[in-house]
């Protein structure tokens, strides 16, 4: 038998493998450029990008827990314009598709600025962050009402032809039903999901241990939490799924797929070891051969129950 | 920057609570230059999903060696590695301290606890001696002095309690220096230790416009310039502030550029 076929078509992405990098935890791009070869992601999809700089939150803004890490950076990021003229231009000296993950405190700023990226050449999909637990003014309630969520949606899609593809909320009743919304306005995927709202608290002090106070956590802690959410979300919803949190190992990534995620993302496990999403690739193509399967699709939504 | 799996050359007790791990990373250790640093992931660490920073203390004929003091569950698992063991490195990062002293400069390094070690390749690479001024809480807390010594370097040492060198902080000695007439000569400072010494150090220089290199101590999350975990403020043109990344447009910032903002020296 052949080696498995990595490939995949999302959204009308070709990626050349179905193990993407988080958005927040690879940059823009530069950054770990010296220690990974991009060209090998199946995609680059960078932090998230507001009309305007941003400054994000107080220090300190990471807590290590067990198991995970729990961030409120507050979507510090250079603009629009910033990305497009510094970051952009980087990013196409590179064989991936480069997935630009938006945020806004308004409606109206998240049309704007979907609608300056879709402008510019060398995106391939839009994120979108409905659900950072990390910004006051409003952001919250985007991922968590369902008239703000599906109303963003709308707006976004009436200003771009570049595929779609909503960041979910963890901490939503019902999953299925926002996924279900999410197709409905026309996103084109969905990942699932974002960090889970979480704090630490200093007991000698009995301060907070973000500057935040709350922040999302991320890593292995809230794998468990992610796969089901795939799965729930996986039954409700024709369009692809990109699965994460807390991937870690190729292992990790298959009970993403199982459970009906079409490709997976990478996350905090970038910070330990900057190549995981290659090994993640290498040993995703060892578990197919081994099971006698072709491609990564024959394993999607696969869960014997 | 690179990604090396390193081996453990030598791993023992410094004295006082501090531990001299030498590895072997002859890929990394040609590039270092002084006060930069390596993130390195510490072995058997579960649970764990960081890198830890390290300022390099010595870097030489492919080996890289850290001076550090176990204080938290990081720095006690890793006391446990023994020789022979790989070790993850990530580095040389940041940008390092210039070496590109002005003709008729005294350098001059002022260290708290062990940021002495991060600043003994300043004196090392620097072509001219100048002064060392170190400061701690006690006797045990003074490190490298001999060191330094060897390079021909002039070490001043204050302790708190009084155990070794002037009783009080580290600028006890130094102000005597500054106040004798340093010699007739313009020092340049190269500084690492607690933030609030660092600021001090920066008010002396700034009062006499003078330059003073500042290795500011942030908690660090990927340590490529990706997570924007270790921000530090720096004064921009119009009176505000923006962020640099400690790891990447730091950890060495001239004073004048930090803005020094109370609440930030809690993080």
């Amino acid at each position: 038998m052949s080696a498995p076929d990595l490939s995949i078509t999302l959204a009308g992405i070709r990626m050349k493998n179905p193990v993407m990098v988080a958005s927040g935890t690879f940059g823009y791009g530069p950054e770990y450029a010296d220690l990974v070869d991009l060209s090998q992601l199946g995609a680059m999809v960078v932090k998230g990008i507001s009309t305007e700089p941003w400054q994000g939150n107080q220090t300190p803004r990471t807590v290590e827990v067990a198991s995970g890490l729990i961030n409120a950076i507050g979507l510090q990021n250079p603009g629009a314009e910033g990305f497009l003229q510094t970051y952009l231009p980087f990013l196409r000296n590179y064989d991936v598709p480069v997935i630009v993950n938006i945020w806004g405190r308004t409606v109206e700023e998240y049309a704007a600025v979907a609608a300056r990226l879709s402008a510019a050449e060398g995106i391939a999909a839009l994120e979108l962050n409905v659900s950072c637990p990390n910004i006051k003014e409003g952001s919250k309630s985007f991922g968590s009402n369902a008239d703000m969520f599906r109303r963003v949606i709308a707006a976004t899609r009436a200003v771009t032809k570049l595929p779609l593809i909503p960041k979910l909320a963890p901490d939503v009743f019902r999953i299925a039903e926002f996924a279900r919304l999410a197709e409905a306005e026309g996103a084109d995927a969905l990942a699932i999901a974002n960090s889970v709202p979480a704090m630490a608290i200093d007991i000698e002090t009995r301060r907070p241990k973000l500057a935040n106070i709350t922040g999302g956590l991320s890593g292995p802690a809230i794998r468990p939490i992610a796969v089901r959410l795939v799965w729930e979300a996986a039954k409700a919803v024709q369009i692809p799924i990109i699965g994460m949190g807390g991937i870690y190992t190729a292992a990790d990534a298959v009970e993403f797929f199982i459970a009906g995620a079409s490709a997976v993302a990478v996350g905090t496990a970038n910070f330990l070891e900057p190549a995981t999403p290659l090994t993640v690739a290498a040993g995703l193509r060892d578990y197919l051969a081994r099971h006698q399967l072709g491609s990564v699709r024959e394993l999607v939504g696969t869960l014997a129950c | 920057m690179q990604l090396e799996t390193a081996s453990i050359l030598e791993h023992r007790d410094y004295g006082s609570g501090y531990r001299l791990l030498r590895l072997a990373a002859p890929q990394i250790a040609p590039q270092v230059q002084p006060g930069q640093f390596v993130h390195l992931r510490v072995p058997r660490l579960e649970a764990s999903v960081l890198r830890r920073p390290f300022s390099i203390f010595r870097a030489e004929n492919g080996v890289v060696t850290l001076l550090y003091k176990a204080v938290g569950h990081g720095t006690s698992v890793l006391s446990a590695a023994t020789s022979g063991e790989p070790v993850s490195l990530i580095g040389p990062l940041g940008n390092g301290f210039p070496l590109d002293l002005p003709a008729g400069r005294v350098p001059v390094l002022v260290a708290g606890g062990y940021g002495m070690a991060a600043l003994y390749l300043v004196a090392r690479r620097l072509a001219v001696p100048g002064l060392v001024f170190v400061g701690g809480r006690s006797a045990p807390d003074i490190l490298c002095v001999e060191d330094f010594e060897a390079l021909g370097w002039q070490v001043h040492v204050a302790t708190e309690d009084g155990s070794r060198g002037v009783r009080g902080w580290v600028t006890v000695p130094l102000d005597a220096w500054l106040a004798e007439g340093r010699a007739g000569r313009t020092p340049e400072f190269y500084a690492c230790g607690p933030n609030s010494m660092l600021e001090v150090i920066g008010q002396r220089a700034l009062a006499h416009d003078w330059r003073a290199w500042l290795s500011v101590d942030r908690h660090m999350g990927c340590g490529v310039g990706a997570c924007l975990t270790c921000v530090v403020k720096l004064k921009d043109a119009d009176g505000t502030w923006l962020w640099a990344r400690s790891c990447k447009e730091g950890p060495v910032f001239e004073s004048r550029q930090i803005h020094w903002d109370r609440a930030e020296e809690e993080a």
